[in-house]
């Protein structure tokens, strides 16, 4: 199920403009791994290359290479659909479909893509993706409502569990968590630590707390100034990261001294 | 007393001057309501109460209501004859914009998306041009230019049902491209992400998210195109031509349509009744006239109505 990623040498560019340079860097499987960075330094435009969303921009591209288990997903016989069927994504605001009832929101994804589904299957599907989620208790008697009506962290727990409902290999996440309250906040960060050991986890923050709470690796990025690419400039064990890291750049943001 | 409290307010009194305004505009904003609604509610009352004349008339001349002009055609009848209806000319009228939706949906619909999915460069914009001139082309325009393109095709002076389809089609394909436009600019990106995010390919993303989202919206804008063509007169008259005679094969020969069964039956003027012993109304012609007028509101609210429940029934669910 969960597979590693590795990137080699990975350039993303908007048109002409080099957005994010030169990215190499490993992530486990059943892992959780971090990514932070100051604003605009690219931390979920390269998350994006991940499962090949860059690439919905126009004129957006990317050179190098990400391995998912030795595949590389930018060979030219990959098709970028069938990439995001094995990596999917969790966005920073949530997204439901306002037209589709809690249920229909989680299965959309299978549903859309294998077209109809017996029954059974599809409230069984429903059931262990809620579960999942962490979501089915509060909403296993209002099925059939729309998924607009849930509160903020809820709506965020459907979206993960319509994400986990396609049976991905890797999660992303960009940012989960920056447009909900604590209480929601700390019921996604339990339900990341239940998800590592189904996925492996790519979660992008502004939290560095939460990137020390919820992740084994963690990844800091940063920019050198106002047009230039993003670089990463180191990646570690998160504790290291945060106690010990080799770089001045990355101990100056930890501690807040940055800029 | 309120006024006593409001002056020796601490936070300072509200100024005569900005009291003065508030009252000047609220009465300019009732004031322009008003008049905006007097010309509706008169024409309202005009074309109830003169159209229910003819329902008053029956086969007799006598003074009962009844629905005969419902169920009749023109056909056998002239002069002052109480009878005679607009049968066909309904079914003339929902023909022909039917037709006409069927042509120009497809089209329109086909051409937003194009527009808001995948539309770049110079023929984006270029389609968007066009799209901008064909808004105001003129409705007889529109009805002569489809008179000449079957004339080419098929031969001089066709007049059918499905010249006037085409010729509404013309009129109606702008309308629905910019309402359908509207409403999928509208549909939040982040909604095309996420379903891409579950590896949905784009063609499906767009009919199964992007245009469900915006269904309602899509409803409502065919609809006003439909409400725009249904009472279009010009283009009808030179295309489809005019008959007594209920048709309903828009491939074969003339049909009426109640925009132009108005026209012709007012044109007709008062008839003379001469002959006493036969039931003769003078001013028919104009009852006539009157009556299918408010049949063509009455559709037109239909619709409405229709479009309404339709885009009730599609919109997005909210409320717990």
């Amino acid at each position: 199920m969960a597979k590693r990623i590795d990137v080699n040498n990975l350039n993303v560019y908007y048109s002409n403009f080099l957005a994010v340079e030169d990215v190499s860097l490993a992530i486990e499987p059943n892992s959780v791994t971090a990514l932070i960075g100051p604003s605009g330094c690219g931390k979920s435009t390269f998350l994006r290359t991940l499962n090949r969303m860059h690439e919905v921009i126009p004129g957006a591209r990317v050179e190098g290479e990400v391995l998912m288990d030795g595949t590389n997903l930018y060979d030219s016989s990959v098709d970028p659909v069938a990439v995001r069927r094995h990596v999917g994504m969790v966005f920073q605001r949530p997204n439901p479909f306002p037209t589709m009832s809690i249920a229909e929101n989680v299965i959309a994804g299978v549903k859309l893509n294998r077209g109809r589904m017996s029954k059974p299957d599809a409230e069984e599907l429903v059931e262990t993706s809620l579960r999942g989620a962490n979501l089915w208790d509060e909403v296993k008697d209002r099925l059939d409502k729309p998924g607009s009506s849930l509160s903020g962290g809820q709506q965020q727990r459907l979206c993960i569990a319509r994400a986990i409902a396609i049976k991905p290999d890797v999660l992303l996440m960009d940012e989960p968590c920056s447009a909900l309250d604590p209480i929601s906040t700390l019921a996604i960060e339990d339900l990341i630590q239940d998800l590592k050991e189904s996925y492996t986890i790519v979660i992008v923050t502004h939290n560095m707390q939460q990137a020390a709470r919820v992740s084994e690796k963690t990844g800091f990025f940063n920019i050198a100034g106002t047009g230039m690419p993003g670089k990463l400039i180191e990646m570690d064990d998160t504790t290291t990261i945060f106690s010990a890291p080799s770089e001045k750049a990355t101990e100056d943001y930890i501690s807040g001294r940055f800029g | 007393m309120a006024t006593q409290t409001m002056t020796s307010s601490p936070l300072g009194e509200l100024s005569r001057r900005r009291k003065f305004t508030n009252v000047g505009m609220t009465v300019m904003i009732y004031g322009a309501f008003a008049v905006a609604l007097i010309p509706l509610v008169w024409l309202s009352v005009t074309v109830v109460t003169r159209g229910l004349d003819r329902f008053m008339v029956d086969s007799n001349g006598d003074h009962v209501f009844n629905l005969e002009f419902l169920q009749q055609s023109m056909r056998g009848v002239f002069g002052g004859m109480p009878e005679g209806g607009i049968y066909h000319a309904i079914a003339g009228t929902l023909a022909i914009t039917l037709a006409a939706t069927v042509i120009s949906v497809p089209i329109g619909l086909l051409t937003a998306v194009y527009l808001v999915e995948y539309g770049t460069g110079w023929l984006k914009r270029s389609v968007t041009f066009f799209v901008d001139v064909m808004t105001g082309i003129p409705s007889i325009v529109a009805g002569l230019f489809a008179y000449a393109m079957f004339a080419i095709i098929v031969g001089p002076g066709t007049k059918l049902g499905v010249v006037g389809a085409v010729a509404l089609s013309v009129l109606m394909v702008p309308v629905v491209v910019r309402a359908t436009e509207e409403m999928l600019k509208l549909v939040p990106n982040e909604l095309r992400e996420a379903s891409y995010a579950l590896g949905v390919p784009r063609w499906l993303t767009i009919i199964k998210i992007v245009m469900r989202t915006a269904a309602a919206g899509i409803t409502t804008g065919i609809t006003l195109a439909i409400a725009r063509v249904i009472g279009e007169t010009a283009p009808l008259l030179i295309a489809v031509g005019v008959t007594d005679a209920y048709n309903l094969n828009l491939f074969d020969g003339r049909m009426m349509t109640l925009p132009v069964y108005i026209v012709s039956e007012w044109r007709k003027g008062d008839q003379p009744c001469n002959n006493p012993d036969i039931p003769c109304v003078p001013e028919i012609t104009e009852y006539r006239a009157w009556a299918a007028a408010l049949v063509l509101i009455l559709i037109v609210m239909a619709l409405n109505l229709i479009a309404r429940l339709i885009s009730k029934y599609f919109s997005p669910k909210t409320g717990r």
